[in-house]
């Protein structure tokens, strides 16, 4: 029996993530193969071969694999379920819409989100917002898991040598069709890969304050995070979102301006390995998880600190 | 159309969660419980289609012990017409409450499901998603618009790179995100008016569903606590000690 992680891409390139779900299935007994389902994903195929800890990769076709709902999408899983114990993604919006649908064909409980492997039926994840970490087992014969990007490494993507076999695509069930994306174009690195993020909260004030948090991360190469108070006002938009129900980063440098920290933020941004804080509240929560903490007028401080980022870099 | 609410009884999301001593779970005893956030912003949606006459009658339906009704009555206390309470005192899994829902669908024949993308205790992110594959229904899920016409929805959903947007046939289950609405506060004469609207008990032997969990969570920790570190006293100071002590810049 094996393990099959889903392929997430774009059908031009294997979307990083994916790699640190293949760590996470590398842990689990049976040799891994990766689902690559697209339309002309020819090229996301060739990549994924080269995938360290991928043995075989299967291509499926189909136009309606282009951007597929997961209306689409589960049927093929659930068709492709029978030669695996282990269904296995990467945490990403895209999984989490699809998975607990494949689940629920299969008459099989969800794992959501593990942070840990501890043996083939049990892992650890964390619930309440990451107030507290839970060790679950897993009595299903088919354990369908979704993986916490930041606590598994990436898996290494040059020096695997996969076969690329095919399969047949599953007619679409026709409940629901892909209309069209909205995505923010950026020169600025992925929030969730980055290697420093460079987060804003309420007390940036406004859309146009948000603007020396930008400045501040390009200074740096950062990516720009917000909290959700952020977004719920408006000054930024929501997939800046750090927090329990944004994105989840573990950065090498966080740097959080104007954010209290409350619970659901710190949730998205605790195992960060280096945080700082520039709040002007002393008592501000954020400033219990920062290794650096400076108080003080925000609107004063980071535009001084990307002037002296900048100078250091020369 | 008929349009039913799942809402779930939760720790409110202001209590600083406590583990057990004894690590068999976390303390619920005494603490301040509330409906789900996301749960709410659904009802909300479920009420605002009703009062601009899209909804012909909004169902609150809750699973779990007695005291979910007060839950119930907070959803009616919003505006929702009637509620189903599921009574079960054993734990709960997302499957076993999708098998529920599903038979409460069976019986109701709502034209809508929306309910809140994810409970904020145990963080699954399932129970709309695994609801819409055992009715074989179309799913829109973390939504932050909602527009109905004839027959379908046309949904804008908050993804990883920015808003989707996807048209649904009906029926449908549609999971809500923060931003699609903000929840009123219930006022008194609509808390006290809710007192009289019907609750019908049902369990899930009645529905036919097997609840027992298929997860077993044998153990709960607090999280590794991180310390805190330093204050620095100027953005020199933070530059050099970015620099030399934590070399990430």
């Amino acid at each position: 029996m094996a393990v099959l992680v889903l392929g997430q891409h774009d059908n031009k390139a294997l979307d990083a993530a994916t790699l640190h779900g293949v760590t996470a299935a590398s842990k689990l007994p049976g040799p891994c193969h990766l689902l690559v389902a697209g339309k002309d994903c020819g090229a996301v195929a060739e990549a994924a071969a080269k995938v360290q800890g991928i043995e075989k990769v299967i291509r499926v076709e189909h136009d309606a694999y282009a951007d597929p709902v997961a209306e689409d999408l589960a049927p093929l899983l659930v068709a492709m379920a029978d030669g695996y114990d282990y269904l296995v993604a990467a945490s990403t919006t895209f999984s989490r819409n699809l998975m607990p649908r494949v689940a629920a064909l299969l008459d099989t409980a969800q794992v959501s989100d593990i942070v840990e492997v501890v043996s083939p039926t049990t892992f650890k994840r964390y619930i309440y917002a990451g107030n507290a970490l839970t060790t679950v087992e897993s009595k299903d014969a088919k354990r369908v898991i979704t993986v916490r990007t930041t606590t598994f490494d990436a898996a290494p993507a040059e020096g695997g040598s996969a076969t690329i076999e095919t399969a047949a695509a599953v007619d679409p069930a026709g409940l629901a069709a892909f209309l069209g994306r909205e995505v923010q174009s950026s020169a600025r690195p992925d929030l969730g890969s980055a290697r420093v993020v460079v987060s804003g909260g309420r007390g940036v004030g406004s859309s146009e304050n948000f603007q020396i948090i930008e400045k501040l991360a390009d200074s740096v190469g950062a990516a720009v995070g917000a909290s959700r108070a952020a977004v719920d006002a408006g000054y930024a938009p929501n997939d800046w979102q750090v927090g329990q129900t944004g994105k989840i980063v573990a950065p090498e440098l966080y740097v959080a301006v104007g954010i209290s920290g409350a619970i659901q933020h710190l949730a998205g941004m605790k195992d960060s390995k280096i945080i700082v804080a520039i709040n002007k509240d002393e008592e501000a929560p954020i400033f219990q998880v920062a290794d650096y903490g400076l108080v003080g007028d925000l609107f004063k401080l980071v535009p001084e600190l990307t002037e002296k980022l900048e100078a250091a870099k020369d | 159309m008929k349009v039913l609410v799942p809402v779930k009884r939760v720790v409110d999301y202001n209590v600083k969660i406590r583990v057990k001593a004894d690590q068999s779970g976390v303390e619920t005893a005494g603490v301040k419980m509330s409906m789900n956030p996301f749960d709410e912003i659904a009802n909300e949606e479920a009420i605002r289609l009703k009062e601009k006459g899209v909804a012909s009658e909004v169902v609150a339906v809750s699973l779990g012990e007695q005291k979910c009704q007060e839950t119930l009555r907070t959803a009616l206390a919003m505006g929702a017409d009637r509620a189903i309470h599921v009574v079960c005192d054993a734990e709960l899994q997302p499957l076993a409450v999708a098998k529920c829902l599903e038979a409460v669908v069976e019986r109701e024949e709502p034209g809508l499901v929306l309910m809140g993308k994810q409970a904020i205790d145990d963080d699954s992110n399932q129970t709309g998603q695994m609801l819409a594959a055992l009715l074989g229904w179309a799913q829109a899920t973390f939504v932050s618009k909602l527009e109905l016409a004839e027959g379908k929805a046309v949904c804008s959903r908050e993804v990883d790179e920015g808003i989707e947007t996807i048209e649904v046939k009906l029926p449908a289950i549609v999971t809500v995100d923060l931003r699609l609405n903000e929840p009123r506060y219930a006022s008194l004469p609509n808390i006290m008016k809710a007192k009289k609207k019907p609750i019908d008990s049902l369990t899930p032997d009645e529905l036919g569903v097997d609840v027992a969990p298929r997860l077993v969570y044998t153990q709960f920790e607090e999280p590794p606590k991180r310390q805190a570190g330093i204050r620095v006293e100027s953005v020199d100071e933070l530059v050099a000690k970015l620099k030399s002590e934590a070399g990430v810049i």
